[in-house]
C-alpha cells in the first residue's frame, strides 16, 4: 500500500494512520498543516485518520513569501 | 500615529511588510526591526521544500504578526485550501488572499478572488485581498464582508509605483474598509504617495528585501508611511495655476 506524501511515493502498512506516516518523516508537530485528498486535516484528528492506499497527503508550513 | 484597525484588531504599524526576497534571515531581521511592523506576511510551501524553515521563529521572536498569504493560487479552490491550511499551521484567521490570473502579470484574477473571498468570509477568515485598483472590485469585495481591501499600485515586484492613483483615491472615497496599498512600491516617495492618497496603510516586500541596504530603505519606508499619513492629515494646499507669493510684496 501506497500514500503519495508531498509527491513521494511512501511505502505505509494497512491501518498505518496519519500521524504514524508523520512521525516517519519526522513532522514537527507546530507550525504545520497537512491535507490529505484535498481535506484539512486538523491536528487533533491526526492519530484517528486512517490513510487508504492512493492517498494524496500534503504537509504545508509557512515560509518567506509576500 | 493612531491605531490600524482591520477585522477588529489592532495592528500597531501602518507598514505592513512581506518576507520574501532577502537573501538570508539575518538581512531579514535587521529589516523587519527597521521598519517598524506588526504584521509581515510568509507563504505556504511543502515543508521539505526550499524557502527554508525558520521565518515563523523570527517573527515570534520579534513578536511580529504573521500574515499567511495564498501566493501561488490561480483557483479560488486552490486559495481556500491554502488559507484553511495556514489557518490550521499559525493558529490564525487573517489571510493575505491572492489569486493570480498568469504568472507573467501576477495580477489578481478578479473573477476568482471574489469567488474565495466569499468562501473564506463565510468560513470565519479575517480576509485582506490583493486586488486590482479597480474601484468597482474593491467595493464587491468590501461588500462580500473583506475586512480590508488591498488594491495593487503597479504589478508584484516591479517597483513601479502607483500607476493610476485616481483610481487609488476611487477605492479610498468609497472604501467602508481599511485600504491597504499593496505592491509596486519602489521607493519611499511611493509609499508616502499612497498614504498621502488616503490609503490606510502599505504593503511592501521587494522594494525592501531586494534593496542594496534592506535596513535602510526599510527605516525610508517606515518614515514615509509616516510622512504621508501626517500630510495627509495635515491637509494639503490646493494646486495654483499662478505663482502665490509667500513673502510680503516690497514696500
Amino acid at each position: 500500500m501506497n500514500v503519495l506524501v508531498n509527491g513521494d511515493v511512501t511505502e505505509i502498512v494497512p491501518g498505518a494512520t496519519l500521524a504514524d506516516v508523520l512521525a516517519a518523516r519526522g513532522v514537527p508537530e507546530r507550525g504545520v498543516a497537512v491535507a490529505v485528498a484535498g481535506e484539512v486535516v486538523p491536528r487533533a484528528a491526526w492519530r484517528s485518520t486512517t490513510l487508504r492506499d492512493g492517498n494524496v497527503v500534503e504537509v504545508l508550513t509557512a515560509v518567506q513569501g509576500g | 500615529m493612531d491605531d490600524l484597525v482591520i477585522g477588529g484588531r489592532k495592528i500597531g504599524s501602518r507598514l505592513i511588510m512581506g518576507t520574501g526576497g532577502a537573501a538570508n534571515l539575518a538581512v531579514l531581521e535587521r529589516a523587519l526591526v527597521a521598519s517598524g511592523t506588526a504584521l509581515t506576511t510568509v507563504a505556504m510551501r511543502r515543508l521539505d521544500a526550499g524557502g527554508g524553515p525558520g521565518v515563523l521563529a523570527l517573527l515570534e521572536r520579534l513578536g511580529i504578526e504573521a500574515l499567511p498569504n495564498t501566493a501561488g493560487c490561480h483557483t479560488a479552490a486552490e486559495a481556500v485550501l491554502t488559507a484553511r491550511l495556514a489557518r490550521e499551521a499559525l493558529e490564525t484567521d487573517l489571510v493575505k488572499l491572492e489569486v493570480i490570473a498568469d504568472d507573467r502579470t501576477l495580477l489578481p484574477d478578479p473573477i476568482e478572488l471574489l469567488d474565495a473571498a466569499e468562501q473564506l468570509v463565510d468560513d470565519g477568515f479575517t480576509v485582506l485581498p490583493y486586488t486590482n485598483d479597480d474601484p468597482v472590485l474593491a467595493a464587491k469585495l468590501a461588500d462580500a464582508g473583506c475586512a480590508a481591501v488591498m488594491p495593487l499600485g503597479s504589478p508584484i515586484g516591479t517597483g513601479l509605483g502607483i500607476r493610476n492613483p485616481h483610481n487609488i483615491e476611487m477605492i479610498v472615497a468609497a472604501a467602508s474598509v481599511p485600504v491597504v496599498l499593496d505592491a509596486g512600491i519602489g521607493t519611499a516617495s511611493e509609499a508616502a504617495q499612497a498614504m498621502e492618497l488616503g490609503c490606510d496603510a502599505v504593503l511592501l516586500a521587494t522594494a525592501v528585501t531586494r534593496a542594496s541596504d534592506p535596513e535602510a530603505m526599510a527605516t525610508a519606508m517606515r518614515l514615509a508611511v509616516e510622512s504621508g499619513r501626517l500630510a495627509r492629515g495635515a491637509g494639503r494646499i490646493p494646486r495654483r495655476y499662478w505663482a502665490h507669493a509667500s513673502s510680503p510684496a516690497v514696500d
